[in-house]
């Protein structure tokens, strides 16, 4: 009997060697996945035994941490909860972090190697530990003319600095009180978060940056780009008319109030009317898909920014035949965009053609608020040469300022203002997207702004009603 | 006996008929065991109460007590045991107490308790050590000792078992059919009909079982193997038992079915096939019956996963935890997954003893303590328990091996193998091997009937490997030596194969 009861043994051996083997699996080798995991609740209890890093816009406090009486020591406070929602996120007892609060965790929990002496210094002098701040590049008067403008419209709006790339606001309505989530009741805050989840209107969707939406006849401006760049100017008298059939389609496409009757036009005059067909046409017909996709890529389509909230790729989709491409030119069949997108479009062309990259976070500071690092500008490409740019920005200029421009609701006294309007089908019946996007440029004649507004099926008028969001967020950007 | 004691000095009598006791090593190391305790449980206090009271002390130099008893039995009762055993298992339930006792300490939602007090360490200091589970635990250690030393005293020989096997195999039966005829108001405790309840105590009679039909097992396989291990059928170059042989297996394999069914609990009728099947396989030297028992094995959890929703879910709950973290509704995955998270976070080296949060999952203290233990003292600690385990396994079979009769063989083997089948399936439940299936951690779970049940089987491997390391003494019959030296090895099997069919 000795033998098989050799053998069992080794059975039991082997059997713990699994078990010592799996638990290597998920003790040392998992070990961060789980150290770290957002439903890791032991690590966040912990955390709010410190005081939490504030979150700033600009010089306004956002989000901070203010001592309570209870088991846990700290509560996270979100002034002005729903404006800023979607940058700063929120901090949950069981639903982990999200927006700048789970990016910047590090800093704000006080964990990051950058406050390693910090801490070291806290135990010796027994101050208690704190985490660092985190000031967002956010003009909280963009921000406020953002929300003031969208109302309780469906929406997303983004403004940058296009000079550095700094995001001056970016905003998504409707928007959530990140105050429900970081609550210490953790039955009130199950409820909101099932609420919050269950609303059919997705209060927590960040529509600026995390969904795309046919940007319409803003795309033209890339249309435009390419058409430019192939040598084309402003006053290279283009075809329009008021009916355009593309080839191998009965689809006609036509211009919204038949603003376009004359046969031939300036590429700028066709720009500021919006003519779809002009577009459409020289898509077709002299530019091809090829040129339109590299421009559109040369502007930041098909990439994806992390700011460091993430950004989806805008994209081109699949430009097609002749017929699908003739739509894809007005910003229908598959183009997609962010707001976020279509802002970075405006602002490389405010700056002459270089693309800066787009960043959230002016500063991070330590507790005692000395800087650990801050943000430098930084070019990502140059989508457009200086030649091109300047052309569009006097195409984007007519917009607002012809006399037949589209845009004129954008315009501001004593400020040069440019950019395009757009009216983008979505499915048939629904009430039309409204875009506008462009830029101003500031009294010393350096690019100041650049915005683009969306308004979700806000329908007739939609785009009339986001040229003028977009006037009174510049506005609040220069001062005004 | 008187004899015996007489020569069992810590060092041993040194003459040529006289072997080691090894008494002065088990003292040793039931020491240094009782420090570790001491140490982890210091520890733990400090940190929770963040104050050094005279508390830090008084739960270990309480179980110092049982402990050293133990260890007094042994040298009285079976001065020649093994001295490994003893430490091993006292060292896992010390761990097990002060663990649950630092448990009390602290709120835990999952129970509903959530005490003002408990939330701050000035009022963690004040908690009475006489509260709470971990002196419950404490009194169960007191038990268990007692019947540890009921054991030693009046069972000088394993073989005196074999005698009563046909009335221990009965009462073993009814134990573990009871909860299922009871009705579930008595017997049903978090979905599994495991329980006989009255009042504020409640007993799992299959961990008793387990251990009388152990030694039904035994008995009866001994007086079977011959024909058990008759040549059948060649397949494949096996040789298979004859097909009117396979009834008793077949009955065993019917038998945990039931419970499985009536009990609703995977984890016992898979720890009572197993022990079948590997007594099986010892007795028989057939490595056929092993393929038969996996296949049936095989057979019965896949046709089990079809008809019961219960093993669907435990299933679908291995495969994808995450999934079905915090489902709002029907069964939600959060008790693997905190105990996931638990370990996860401790690491190598775990948060340090008290620092950690095991509370956070669900049933802490009994089926997932595990979890708490690699929470805190990380891999380095679980990795240790494991191996600490090992030990108890590895010496029960050896004493199996060292020992001259087939039915203490059985016993020893079939023992020590249940004990680390029954390990593998509730560490490997918790840690996600395999699928979850409730079964208490031997030693460590709080529940007095584990408790009981395991220093019982400890009590039994001590006997064996006191029998089997006893040096026949000059004139006196040895108890369980079965015979002199001077005996052919052959007939050391005599009592069991007498019965020969």
């Amino acid at each position: 009997m000795n033998a098989p009861m050799r053998r069992v043994a080794m059975v039991a051996i082997a059997l713990f060697a699994l078990l010592i083997g799996n638990l290597t699996w998920v003790q040392f080798v998992q070990n961060d996945f789980y150290a770290t995991h957002a439903a890791n609740t032991r690590v966040t209890q912990e955390e709010y035994s410190r005081q939490r890093g504030a979150i700033l816009a600009d010089r306004e406090a956002i989000a901070t941490s203010v001592a309570t009486e209870g088991e846990l020591k700290y509560q996270r406070e979100y002034a002005n909860g729903p404006l800023y929602a979607n940058l700063t996120g929120f901090k949950s007892l069981d639903y982990g972090a999200s927006g700048i609060e789970g990016a910047e965790n590090e800093v704000l929990s006080g964990s990051d190697d950058r406050l390693f002496v910090d801490r070291i210094t806290d135990t010796f002098t027994g101050r208690e530990p704190a985490g660092g701040n985190v000031i967002l590049s956010v003009n909280p008067k963009v921000q406020e003319a953002m929300a003031k403008g969208i109302g309780n419209s469906i929406g997303a709006a983004v403004a940058f600095d296009p000079k550095t790339g700094a995001i001056l606001g970016q905003y998504t309505s409707p928007s959530y009180d990140p105050n429900l989530l970081a609550n210490h009741d953790r039955d009130a805050v199950s409820k909101s978060w099932t609420e919050l989840n269950n609303d059919a209107s997705k209060p927590m969707l960040d529509r600026s940056a995390s969904d795309r939406y046919p940007p319409g006849s803003t795309f033209k401006v890339i249309v435009s780009a390419a058409a430019l760049k192939s040598g084309m100017t402003p006053d290279t008298m283009v075809p329009a008319g008021n009916a355009y059939s593309p080839p191998d389609t009965t689809h006609v496409i036509r211009n919204s109030n038949d603003q376009c009757a004359e046969a031939q036009l300036p590429l700028k005059e066709a720009f500021a009317r919006s003519c779809n067909t002009t577009f459409a046409k020289l898509c077709v017909d002299t530019l091809g898909g090829d040129k339109i996709r590299e421009m559109a890529t040369a502007f930041g389509f098909e990439e994806d920014y992390l700011t460091p909230l993430p950004v989806v790729a805008s994209t081109t989709g699949d430009l097609g035949d002749k017929a699908r491409l003739a739509q894809s030119c007005i910003g229908q069949n598959e183009v997609a965009a962010t707001p976020f997108q279509m802002a970075m479009v405006s602002a490389a062309i405010a700056n002459g053609g270089n693309r800066m990259a787009p960043f959230l976070i002016k500063e991070l500071q330590s507790p005692d608020q000395t800087t650990l690092e801050r943000t430098t500008a930084d070019e990502l490409n140059e989508s457009v040469s200086a030649e091109v740019a300047t052309g569009l920005q006097t195409m984007m200029r007519e917009v607002v300022s012809g006399t037949n421009g589209t845009g004129k609701d954008a315009a501001i006294d004593g400020v040069i203002v440019g950019g395009k309007t757009g009216t983008a089908e979505h499915g048939t019946g629904a009430a039309e997207h409204g875009w506008f996007t462009g830029w101003a440029m500031g009294a010393d004649g350096k690019p100041a702004v650049a915005v683009a507004v969306f308004l979700e099926s806000a329908g007739d008028g939609g785009s009339r009603e986001a040229t003028e969001i977009a006037g009174n967020v510049m506005k609040a950007a220069l001062g005004k | 006996m008187t004899a015996s004691v007489s020569v069992s000095g810590p060092t041993g009598a040194t003459s040529g008929s006289r072997r080691r006791t090894r008494r002065g090593t088990e003292l040793a190391l039931l020491l240094l065991a009782l420090l570790i305790i001491m140490g982890f449980y210091a520890a733990c206090d400090i940190a929770l109460t963040q104050q050094v009271t005279s508390s830090v002390f008084m739960l270990p130099l309480l179980l110092s007590i049982p402990f050293l008893i133990a260890h007094v039995l042994v040298r009285a009762f079976a001065p020649y045991a093994d001295p490994i055993l003893l430490p091993c298992a006292a060292l896992l339930t010390g761990m097990g107490v002060v663990f649950i006792r630092r448990l009390d300490l602290v709120n835990d939602p999952y129970d509903n308790i959530l005490r003002p007090d408990l939330a701050t360490a000035a009022g963690r200091a004040e908690v009475p050590l006489f509260s709470g589970q971990g002196i419950r635990q404490y009194w169960y250690v007191v038990i268990a000792i007692i019947l540890f030393a009921l054991v030693l005293g009046f069972l000088k020989d394993h073989r005196i078992l074999s005698r009563y096997a046909y009335t221990l195999g009965l009462a073993g039966l009814i134990l573990v059919a009871l909860p299922a005829v009871l009705p579930a108001s008595i017997s049903e405790v978090n979905g599994s009909k495991l329980w006989i309840r009255f009042g504020a105590f409640s007993v799992q009679p299959s961990e008793f079982a387990k251990l009388l039909l152990l030694s039904f097992f035994s008995y009866y396989l001994v007086r079977k193997r011959e024909v058990l291990s008759l040549e059948g059928k060649k397949i494949l170059g096996m040789v298979f038992p004859r097909g009117r042989d396979l009834a008793p297996v077949l009955a065993v394999w019917g038998a945990s079915i039931l419970i499985l069914v009536f009990e609703k609990d995977l984890g016992t009728s898979l720890m009572y096939f197993g022990l079948f099947v590997s007594m099986l396989y010892i007795a028989t030297e057939r490595t056929s019956w092993i393929v038969i028992g996996l296949g049936l094995f095989v057979g019965a959890a896949v046709l089990a996963h079809s008809l019961f929703e219960n093993l669907q879910t435990r299933v679908a709950i291995w495969a994808d935890p995450w999934s079905l973290y915090h489902a709002q509704e029907g069964p939600s995955s959060d008790q693997l997954v905190e105990g996931l998270i638990g370990m996860g976070t401790g690491g190598l080296f775990g948060t340090g003893p008290g620092q950690g949060q095991p509370e956070k999952v669900p049933y802490a203290s009994s089926d997932f303590i595990i979890t708490g233990f690699g929470e805190e003292i990380g891999l380095i600690g679980t990795t240790a328990m494991l191996l600490v385990y090992m030990m108890i396994i590895g010496r029960g079979i050896k004493a199996g091996l060292m020992v001259r009769d087939a039915f203490g063989k059985l016993l020893a083997a079939g023992a020590a193998f249940t004990m680390g089948l029954q390990v593998f399936v509730i560490v490997g439940g918790v840690t996600k091997l395999i699928p979850l299936t409730g079964l208490t951690t031997p030693f460590l779970s709080y529940g007095g009937s584990s408790l009981l049940a395991n220093w019982l089987v400890i009590a039994l491997l001590i006997r064996i490997s006191d029998t089997a390391r006893r040096p026949p003494a000059a004139g006196a019959p040895v108890p369980g030596g079965g015979t002199g030296p001077a005996k052919p090895d052959r007939l050391d099997h005599a009592p069991t194969e007498v019965i020969k069919l």
